[in-house]
């Protein structure tokens, strides 16, 4: 609770802080990556169906707003922030005969249907041209904001979005529905056995998971205020979302935060640093391969797990130092709790 | 009528090349349960050793596939030795999926650090000969990109039925556990076997660098058709993928000759969620726990 405190406040105080345009830039970018890695993360991490095609979604978001204003002035520049749920339905139903389909596989072969749907959206934002320009992109009103405070309506419409994400996050792990995706990820056949109504809830999480992220592509698609197809529907995206969930922790509440803040970061400045976008591919690919090699488990769970392994240690010390026979403690009891996928 | 004869016959050469390159995606999957998704870039990168072959010593890229070959098969026992074995066992088929995407990535970075990011394409001096055959048109390039692939796959069928090795293999696709028991050396035969559908992509290479002008981005494409390929003719299965990629591509030629090219591209698509609605399996597919 504390921590959540802290965080919201630090949030929201920070445009206020005179900073620079640049920060300012980086910062929404952090946020937008923190959003939708913690959405990939309710599907992606607590029922274990690793979606490699949370992308298309993303700009089907940037698409449907730029199609609703579509050769429109406006006039305070916040009326497409009040269209994002709408927005977030469309992604969601889009999603749910998506899901309804692709999730009558497992792991791998749902990887490979997903990242094949992230394919057609990218055709078809290439090919249907009366909708979405082509190659040649299409373009969605400038915001009228003033170029001085430019980025603090993104920042704080992505704070907002980031918070609410996780709050359903934190309300998932503490109920029945996130109970039932663990034990899906667990075993599917037997949470089937026990009575869990798996196809409900996955494709409920699938659905929600990509109505989020289709209201950050319209954030985006509003913030670039210009969208081209292989941008707009960029296989590094969702391999953006998923790299960092892994980096923070799957299935926990700040990992994808977490994993969010030093990649997006971390990205920025190998562009600055390293400028070619060739070099930058490497770069990025090793960081990849040396997370999972060494980190398979994400950070928070291994430094969650050293804690533990400490705390433990400690305990027993103590119990052998009151009864010398040996350790009082049963050294199980700790497996009841990463059950839970890593508890908070 | 004649656009769409003319379609498949084009289709059914090319499907031949998709055979090949699928065959080696799916092949990887039975032995190790991974997905392959750097089977695109390893494809795009022998196209590159090809065009480079062919540019700087004047090999022509047919004859640049047993040195391709042996290249592309060091490079994929490299790629299980240092990045897939290390992966802890219960969540393997997960994580493989992520590192596979990363070796991608790295063969696409890795390649337009060395030879840019234009279109680059294999002239070669018959590219553009072709036979009339009533007044239908085969392109020379395609009929022996054609046969060549039919070599290679004969020579995989041979590998896999014929030799030792191949019996281990199939031992393993079959049953990993009995395989063990029996005395197949598991984590031999997935180095070998990964280097072998690495060295598929060798031949493939190679006859797409002739067909098709690439860039180091190409991979994306490629991998998408073939994993719809793959899930087509069921996953591990080799026969099922060669019927499977000759009928994708058949279609998808028929599409581009009777509708329109930009739309060729959706009929792999279109395929696979037929298939998923009505036979997740795939043609030829057993069920594999923890697959479907």
């Amino acid at each position: 609770m504390l921590r959540g405190g802290v965080f919201v406040a630090v949030l929201v105080t920070l445009p206020m802080l005179g900073l620079q345009h640049w920060f300012l830039n980086l910062l929404v970018f952090v946020l937008m990556y923190a959003t939708m890695s913690s959405s990939w993360n309710l599907v992606g991490g607590f029922a274990g169906y690793p979606s490699l095609g949370h992308a298309g979604f993303f700009g089907i978001g940037a698409y449907t707003l730029a199609l609703v204003f579509k050769d429109q002035v406006l006039a305070t520049g916040y009326e497409p922030f009040l269209l994002l749920p709408l927005v977030g339905l469309v992604g969601a139903l889009i999603g749910w005969p998506i899901a309804l389909i692709s999730m009558r596989t497992r792991a791998d072969v749902f990887a490979i249907v997903t990242i094949t749907f992230l394919f057609v959206v990218q055709t078809l934002a290439f090919n249907l041209h009366s909708l979405t320009g082509g190659s040649q992109g299409t373009a969605l009103p400038i915001p009228p904001f003033s170029a001085d405070h430019f980025e603090v309506p993104f920042y704080y419409v992505m704070v907002a979005m980031l918070l609410f994400t996780m709050g359903l996050t934190f309300a998932t792990m503490r109920s029945k529905l996130g109970l039932s995706l663990v034990s899906i990820r667990a075993d599917e056949d037997k949470a089937r056995g026990v009575g869990v109504r798996v196809i409900g809830v996955k494709v409920l999480a699938f659905s929600v998971s990509v109505g989020i992220t289709s209201m950050v592509g319209a954030v985006w698609a509003y913030y670039e205020s210009f969208i081209y197809p292989q941008f707009a529907v960029d296989p590094l995206i969702t391999i953006a979302m998923v790299l960092m969930t892994f980096l923070g922790g799957r299935g926990t509440l700040w990992g994808p935060v977490l994993g969010a803040v030093i990649l997006e970061s971390g990205q920025q400045y190998l562009t600055y640093e390293l400028g070619g976008v060739q070099l930058y591919l490497i770069v990025y690919a090793l960081i990849f391969l040396v997370i999972i090699l060494l980190l398979p488990r994400g950070i928070l769970p291994t430094i969650e797990d050293r804690l533990r392994l400490r705390r433990r240690r400690r305990r027993t010390d103590e119990a052998a130092a009151v009864w010398p026979e040996g350790p009082a403690i049963p050294s199980n009891t700790d497996s009841l709790s990463t059950l839970g996928g890593g508890a908070p | 009528m004649h656009a769409l004869i003319q379609g498949v016959i084009l289709g059914i050469l090319t499907g031949g090349v998709y055979a090949l390159m699928a065959s080696g995606q799916t092949l990887i999957f039975g032995i190790m349960k991974v997905v392959n998704l750097a089977q695109g870039a390893m494809v795009i990168m022998a196209a590159y050793l090809a065009y480079q072959l062919f540019t700087t010593f004047g090999v022509d890229p047919f004859l640049a596939i047993p040195i391709t070959t042996i290249l592309m098969f060091g490079l994929g026992v490299g790629v299980e030795l240092l990045f897939l074995r290390p992966l802890r066992r219960e969540d393997k088929s997960e994580l493989s999926l992520l590192v596979t995407f990363a070796v991608a990535l790295l063969i696409e970075g890795a390649l337009s650090l060395t030879w840019g990011t234009t279109y680059r394409s294999i002239n070669a001096g018959y590219a553009n000969s072709s036979w009339t055959v009533g007044s239908y048109q085969i392109t020379l390039v395609r009929l022996w990109a054609f046969v060549l692939s039919l070599v290679a796959l004969g020579l995989l069928f041979w590998l896999l039925n014929r030799t030792r090795f191949g019996r281990a293999v199939r031992a393993t696709v079959q049953n990993p556990e009995s395989a063990r028991l029996l005395g197949v050396d598991a984590q031999w035969v997935s180095a070998l076997g990964f280097g072998l559908g690495a060295a598929t992509a060798a031949a493939a290479g190679s006859v797409y660098g002739l067909l098709y002008p690439f860039t180091p981005g190409s991979h994306y494409d490629l991998i998408s058709r073939l994993l719809s390929i793959v899930v087509l003719g069921g996953l591990g299965s080799v026969g099922g993928a060669v019927i499977a990629g000759v009928i994708v591509s058949t279609s998808s030629a028929i599409v581009a000759a009777t509708v329109s090219p930009a739309w060729s591209e959706m009929t792999f698509f279109v395929v696979l969620i037929l298939v998923l609605l009505i036979r997740p399996r795939g043609l030829f597919g057993s069920v594999t726990r923890g697959a479907i």
